[in-house]
């Protein structure tokens, strides 16, 4: 069965690095959902969030495999229970000023933010969980999508661990 | 101190402690070159770029210390390539210094630029392109250090021209600092208890030797351990010697041309104990089928081998030598203790089936005493004149399969082949390579195939200006023989593209033109008086041509994607089993 997993993945800011991890799940056959790569508060390092959708054995070889590329420092698989997982996404919507307000009120029920408006169409920008942006393009399709992009996952264990601690689970210790 | 870049690589590999880099010179590398003549290093200046990266491999697959090439940009770097890959498949340790252009000029398709640290990602352990002359020290001690440590492999280090020209104030730290970077060394002590265990209650259990003991240099503790619980021992083919196999528990080889002994004992045990191998598909053949009643011990440095193909019942994690080492001492602590008994499991009804099977099921080679010769007889015979004391070196094909078969190894490194990737033109340049690792007192064998000879012989021209004898001998079947068995049983004998005229090239006036003795054997009556002259011979290079019969085939053999319950002794069992079908 193949699930969704959600990989935090700190690094080396090293050059190439991205290359490196996107080279190894190409070359290796793993299925990348997302990737959502940033600097993070100490300017030596950055993390990575990684969803991929696979089976167990293959996860176990995905981490091991990352593991492996020596500027990968610590891996961590995030249990969606015990994390917040976010997304980001920006919808260009048709609306004249008959449909303008209904579009409004929607985002509105999303907690979304109107970013942009143009005299027959509205740039909404949302942030959540992956249902709760696919719950909301859905809502807005009878209007009309003209554009939509989405960010790669982020996301972060819920309480007051951190991947740089010392207590994390450390996937290269788990065979 | 202030130097160039060019010198700090210099300087860095004399204080790693590198005697030898095997090389070939041009544009970007050219700063390198200059500094070279006064180092303190002997240069191997080769024919080709990919010979210099198969000495290197040779070098460290003989001596297990890293084998280091150095070259210049675009073509020179790409030709690394392939010597790059089986580098990787193989584990070999090798550091490869290729030049860059400018980096001002990256990006620009300057003249002799390709993005090498790009192409060779996926085939080194790991790479860098040097962005500083600062950096130029720190990257190749850590390169080194990644090539040897850990799970060995090949780096690569891309150093561009202007990095190599600047000065920078010479600084040499021997620690190495990477973060990301830390082997598991030490196996788990719960895991080594539960290994010993599950050893102890087996009826049936099997050493399953791999590459990672040559690597590791675990031959003594292997022997050790093998001989004091008695188990048998299988050696794959890039295992050939790490355990000897003129000991009475030597099972032999598995695989798709291995011992048919070995391969029983395989689907037979009842427990693997997996060292420093990796369940590769030429070993299991059909994998759902591979050693069907077996629970699995796995001892591997690389954490990513361990369940990759083969469901674990005791993983261990770390370098097989210091395991096996943690291992022994708990059994010398038994035998102290006098509670070593418990520890040992009762093999002597399994270990004289596996001798039954031996005695069986030998290799077959049908020789007439006069005539044509057989390759098999060739390459046996190359044994007895050389003899233990030799390190032999195959390229791949047929002439492989029989020189890993028929020689008995005692030691590992004794045996050097490309094993995972299949390089054909392997054996020439590794043979050079190994040579000059192992140093005058050790003979060096080539023994070549005719279509992977002429992949690489112009590095016959390195061995002779570098005066490095080695004894190279081909087996001349005037095919590309491997792939004509292969097309004769699984095509129907249409043979497609596999001919090699056997007198082109004519091998006697190859060695004439390189100015070295060449011999050449057709009957097998004339084998040994050749052979003894060659063998006389210790001070230059020799080329031996073994004109031998085409239609041998190697046996045993597992078809590809079959199980190895379905193993075949010869070519008769092939045809009865293909006209049942
Ligand atoms: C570089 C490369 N190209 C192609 C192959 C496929 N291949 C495997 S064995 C073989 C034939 C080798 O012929 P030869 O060197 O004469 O050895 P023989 O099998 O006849 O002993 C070929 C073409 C390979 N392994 N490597
Ligand atoms: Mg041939």
């Amino acid at each position: 069965m193949h699930n969704r997993h959600t990989l935090s993945v700190l690094v080396e800011n090293k050059p190439g690095v991205l290359t490196r991890i996107a080279g190894m799940f190409a070359r290796r056959a793993y299925n990348i959902h997302s990737l959502a790569v940033g600097p993070t508060d100490d300017p030596r390092l950055s993390r990575l969030t990684l969803v991929v959708g696979t089976e167990a054995v293959q996860l176990e070889q995905i981490t091991k495999q990352l593991n492996k590329l020596v500027h990968v420092l610590k891996i961590v698989e995030l249990d969606p229970e015990e994390s917040v997982e976010r997304e980001m996404q920006l919808i260009k919507v048709a609306a004249d000023p008959v449909t303008r307000s209904q579009v409004i009120e929607l985002a509105d029920v999303f907690r979304a933010k109107i970013v942009d408006v143009a005299h027959d169409a509205i740039t909404i920008e949302v942030a959540g969980s992956p249902a709760k942006l696919e719950a909301m393009a859905e809502l807005l399709e009878p209007f009309g999508i003209r554009e939509l992009v989405r960010s790669g996952t982020i996301a972060l264990a819920r309480g007051s661990r951190s991947i740089t601690d010392g207590s994390k689970v450390r996937m290269q210790r788990v065979v | 101190m202030e130097i160039t870049g060019a010198q700090a690589v210099m300087r860095s590999l004399e204080a790693l402690g590198v005697d030898t880099v095997f090389g070939y010179p041009g544009g970007a590398i050219l700063p390198a070159y200059d500094p070279l003549i006064d180092a303190d290093l002997n240069h191997v200046l080769v024919r080709h770029e990919q010979g210099a990266i198969h000495m290197a491999e040779g070098y460290a697959q003989a001596t297990g210390r890293v084998g280091v090439c150095i070259v210049t940009s675009g073509p020179a770097a790409t030709n690394l390539v392939t010597g790059l890959a089986d580098a990787y498949m193989d584990s070999v340790p090798v550091l490869a210094i290729t030049g860059q252009v400018a980096s001002t000029a990256i990006g620009s398709d300057a003249f002799q630029e390709a993005d090498v640290t790009g192409i060779t990602m996926p085939i080194t352990k790991h790479n860098e392109l040097v962005s500083s002359p600062e950096r130029v020290a720190d990257a190749i001690k850590e390169a080194y250090h990644v090539a040897r440590t850990g799970r060995p492999g090949p780096v690569l280090v891309d150093i561009p021209k202007d990095i190599l020209n600047a000065t920078v104030t010479w600084e040499w730290d021997e620690r190495v600092d990477l973060p990301g970077y830390r082997p598991t060394v030490r196996g788990h002590g719960k895991m080594i208890r539960e290994a010993l265990e599950l050893i102890a209650e087996a009826e049936r259990p099997v050493i399953y030797a791999g590459g990672g003991l040559v690597r590791a240099g675990a031959g003594d503790e292997l022997f050790s351990f093998a001989t004091r619980l008695r188990l048998p021992v299988v050696t794959t083919l890039m295992a050939r010697g790490v355990f000897p196999d003129t000991h009475e528990l030597a099972v032999g080889m598995p695989g798709m041309h291995g011992h048919y002994a070995a391969v029983r004992a395989f689907q037979e045990t009842d427990l693997l104990v997996t060292l420093g191998a990796r369940f590769d598909d030429r070993v299991t053949g059909k994998l759902s089928a591979f050693a069907p009643h077996a629970r699995v011990i796995h001892v591997d440095v690389d954490p990513a081998e361990i369940g990759k193909n083969r469901v674990v019942d005791v993983p261990i994690v770390g370098d097989v030598k210091v395991v096996l080492g943690q291992l022994n001492r708990v059994l010398e602590d038994r035998q102290d203790k006098g509670t070593f008994e418990k520890l040992l499991p009762d093999t002597t009804t399994w270990r004289a089936y596996l001798d039954e099977l031996k005695r069986a099921h030998p290799l077959r080679v049908d020789q007439p005493e006069i005539g044509v010769l057989k390759p098999q007889t060739a390459i046996a015979a190359v044994y007895d004149h050389w003899g233990d004391e030799a390190v032999y070196v195959a390229g791949v094909g047929q002439h492989q399969m029989w020189a890993s078969q028929l020689i008995p190894y005692t030691r590992g490194g004794q045996w050097v082949n490309s094993g995972g990737l299949g390089t054909m033109g392997f054996a020439v340049p590794a043979a050079i390579g190994a040579k000059v690792g192992v140093g005058r007192e050790t003979p060096v064998v080539a023994i070549d195939g005719d279509g992977c000879f002429q992949m690489t012989f112009q590095e016959l021209a390195t061995a002779v200006q570098h005066d490095i004898p080695v004894v190279f001998c081909v087996v001349n079947n005037g095919f590309l023989g491997m792939v004509r068995q292969w097309q004769h049983l699984f095509y129907d004998d249409r043979l497609s593209q596999v001919a090699l005229p056997q007198d082109l090239p004519d091998l006697m006036k190859i060695a004439d033109a390189y100015g070295i003795p060449g011999f050449r054997v057709e009957r097998v009556e004339d084998l040994d008086t050749v052979l003894a002259k060659a063998r006389a011979i210790d001070d230059r290079p020799v080329l031996i041509e073994f004109r031998v019969h085409p239609d041998e085939m190697v046996f045993p053999m597992v078809p590809a994607g079959a199980s190895n319950d379905e193993i075949l002794e010869s070519v008769e069992e092939w045809r009865a089993r293909a006209a049942q079908a």
